[in-house]
């Protein structure tokens, strides 16, 4: 009896899902799955700023809906469900841990439009992925760095031994090396996205050994919360999100991820009728990487560099990742005036020539 | 083979990361010589660090907070002792219900206060004393915390040690009904035991979200409370222990990633898992049965006690 009424309830919710995007042309409903609180300051924050933009750019036409805290894993499944159920025709899964759940939940509902950020599985044709070319920014980072270190040791917060996280810390390090050639990196693996007291840890370490610059690709404040402590001997970078509470100093520009354009992009295509499954990664060029205010902490002159490397990049001049370029073991991985190829950087696993220490498996 | 680690930055490091567990695990092993065994730490250390970050930032005093952090620990560990003094329900699953019960109202508390800067706590001015080579930086470059965890060490191991009332705290713990027989009130001694491991957990949870982030986030603690239980045992329910203990656990930890930083090769796993391995090893000495230590265990730990039985 339990059974049946499950199943009734469920074709119900079916039909009404299918009936309700056949219905609703003129109310399109975009929903967001995120992986930490709206509040967390950085990832997830942006990418409800994302949604929001999207109200505002469609007014009435649009729906918006969205779930904090959804744990990577089998609950992402069921939430996802859920949205698909609920009437969402297109659905933003925002950490890489869903990628799997997403590619499963797409397969059963053929009609709504699913988008997974930062992952590579495109299994059903109704699966879209995007991602954003941050290491564009750690180029700028790396040569404020390089410029600023009077130790000449730079450090960088890792999250996971991740493509994504390898490419950044790649950029960053040739970028402080290019400017400053006596340059050493350290790298401290964190071993998480969102753990304040570790990535406070992290950076104390990394200050403790000297390091007079720090970079971070976890999500909290903490590490800029731990670089104030010094008194303006240590600097560092937003991530995510300007983070701007730490200007002028120790906070001295910032990565901001800006989902805004491509959700706008997405969801227009959508109420205009031009969808098409995507592969997007996009960078400072399309406005999805924004560097955030250099302070008045650098002087001018690096200022202007900076600002003059930013609009090469984003003018597509430049290439972060312009040969020649060997690999930590003195292998030789691009050649003179050779850009990398974006499949080379997204399966991104070795450190490039110069950086000591090892990726962890 | 340690590379450029200085070691006087190191041990400085590690006593100010091993404080929250400190606080933590030294409340909890007054409780647990009460004869009462607490799970609920983590659940009241949280609670500890929102209360008093919402204390700091609405009063501007970082003493206040502190303050504000040991009231909301104490006041959820009365739930705790209204539970299991005086419903006489069980305490591992009350203790385990405080935990999840704490980390949940916590992130409900601190909805409004994510982003913020709570007023910073500084150092205490010890003057020329800090610029003592390697004693200086170890010893006299502190926030007051440090000093007070380290101090609340001894006065516990004192208390327990040469009073009267640490005597009777023994006695509740080891034979609530000899203690009965002899006209204490085992539920209002045990209770005051909880209200002290209550406050203890949440000053931790408070140094947590104001001196040691110091931000407001959920889920801060990251399982904190769970280590300073691990301590207490590790410890064998002695005071010094517990501090040393505290310090290994914190020092571990600290020691990880300053290797990482001096780009030393040792694979992180092994040294994130080794004091976690420590604690397994002396749980399987001590439970071996023979070792003097298996002995000290309070023999009425996790049993409740009501006078008409």
């Amino acid at each position: 009896m339990k059974r049946r009424q499950l199943l009734a309830t469920a074709a119900l919710g079916l039909s009404m899902a299918f009936g309700g995007a056949a219905l609703a042309q003129d109310k399109t409903k975009a929903c967001f799955v995120y992986v930490g609180p709206i509040g967390d300051g950085g990832w997830t924050f942006q990418h409800h700023q994302g949604a929001l933009d999207v109200q505002k750019t469609f007014g009435d036409k649009v729906e918006i809906a969205w779930q904090e805290n959804v744990p990577e894993g089998a609950d992402a499944e069921r939430v996802l469900t859920q949205m698909a159920l609920g009437g969402c025709d297109i659905i933003f899964t925002t950490s890489f841990g869903y990628m799997d759940a997403t590619n499963a939940v797409a397969k059963k509902f053929p009609n709504v439009k699913f988008e997974h950020a930062t992952g590579f599985k495109r299994e059903a044709p109704n699966v879209s992925t995007y991602n954003a070319r941050f290491y564009e920014g750690r180029a700028v980072q790396g040569h404020i760095a390089g410029k600023m270190t009077k130790s000449n040791k730079i450090g960088y917060i890792g999250s996971f031994p991740i493509p994504e996280v390898v490419m950044g810390i790649n950029s960053y390090y040739l970028h402080a090396k290019k400017v400053n050639p006596e340059v050493e990196l350290s790298v401290v693996w964190a071993f998480t996205w969102f753990d304040p007291a570790k990535e406070a840890d992290a950076a104390k370490a990394l200050i403790d050994q000297g390091v007079d610059v720090i970079a971070s690709h976890t999500d909290s404040t903490a590490p800029l919360a731990e670089a104030a402590k010094t008194g303006g001997k240590v600097i560092g970078f937003g991530q995510a999100s300007d983070m701007a509470d730490y200007k002028p100093s120790p906070r001295v520009s910032s990565i901001i991820d800006n989902w805004g354009p491509y959700y706008v992009k997405r969801v227009g295509a959508l109420l205009d009728g031009t969808y098409a499954q995507a592969d997007a990664w996009e960078g400072i060029a399309g406005g999805e990487v924004l560097i955030g205010e250099i302070t008045d902490a650098i002087p001018a002159d690096v200022k202007a560099e900076a600002e003059a490397l930013r609009d090469s990049i984003g003018a597509g001049t430049y290439h972060p990742f312009t040969g020649p370029i060997n690999k930590q073991d003195g292998s030789p991985w691009l050649a003179e005036g050779a850009t990398a190829p974006d499949g080379d950087l997204l399966g991104m696993n070795f450190y490039v020539e110069g950086i000591s220490g090892e990726i962890p498996k | 083979m340690f590379g450029s680690i200085d070691p006087a930055l190191l041990i400085s490091a590690l006593m100010v990361a091993s404080v929250p567990i400190l606080l933590a695990a030294i409340g909890e092993l007054v409780v647990e010589r009460a004869g009462v065994l607490n799970l609920g730490v983590e659940g009241m250390m949280i609670m500890g660090a929102i209360c008093g970050f919402i204390t700091a930032v609405e009063s501007g005093s970082p003493a206040l907070g502190f303050i504000g952090g040991a009231a909301g620990g104490a006041i959820l560990s009365l739930l705790f002792a209204l539970l299991t003094q005086v419903m006489q329900a069980n305490q591992v699953a009350s203790g385990l219900a405080l935990t999840l019960f704490g980390l949940g109202l916590s992130s409900l508390l601190g909805q409004g206060y994510v982003g913020i800067k709570p007023p910073l706590t500084g150092s205490v001015p010890f003057g020329p004393l800090a610029d003592i080579p390697f004693f200086g930086k170890v010893l006299f470059s502190h926030d007051p915390f440090v000093y007070l965890s380290v101090a609340i060490v001894a006065a516990v191991w004192a208390f327990l040690k040469f009073t009267r009332g640490g005597l009777i705290l023994r006695a509740v713990g080891e034979s609530h009904d000899a203690a009965h027989a002899l006209g204490y009130k085992v539920q209002r001694i045990r209770l005051l035991a909880i209200l002290f491991g209550g406050a203890m957990a949440g000053l931790g949870g408070a140094y947590l979200s104001l001196v040691r982030v110091p931000q407001w986030v959920d889920g801060i603690t990251a399982g904190a409370g769970w280590i300073a239980l691990a301590i207490v045992v590790f410890a064998s329910w002695r005071p010094w222990r517990a501090l040393l203990g505290a310090w290994l656990f914190g020092g571990i930890t600290q020691l990880q990633l300053n290797l990482q930083a001096a780009q030393v090769p040792i694979p992180v796993e092994y040294l994130s898992m080794s004091p976690y391995l420590i604690t397994i090893l002396v749980l399987v000495v001590m439970s071996s049965g023979r070792g003097r230590a298996s002995l000290n265990a309070p023999a009425c730990l996790g049993q409740n006690f009501h006078a008409a039985r």
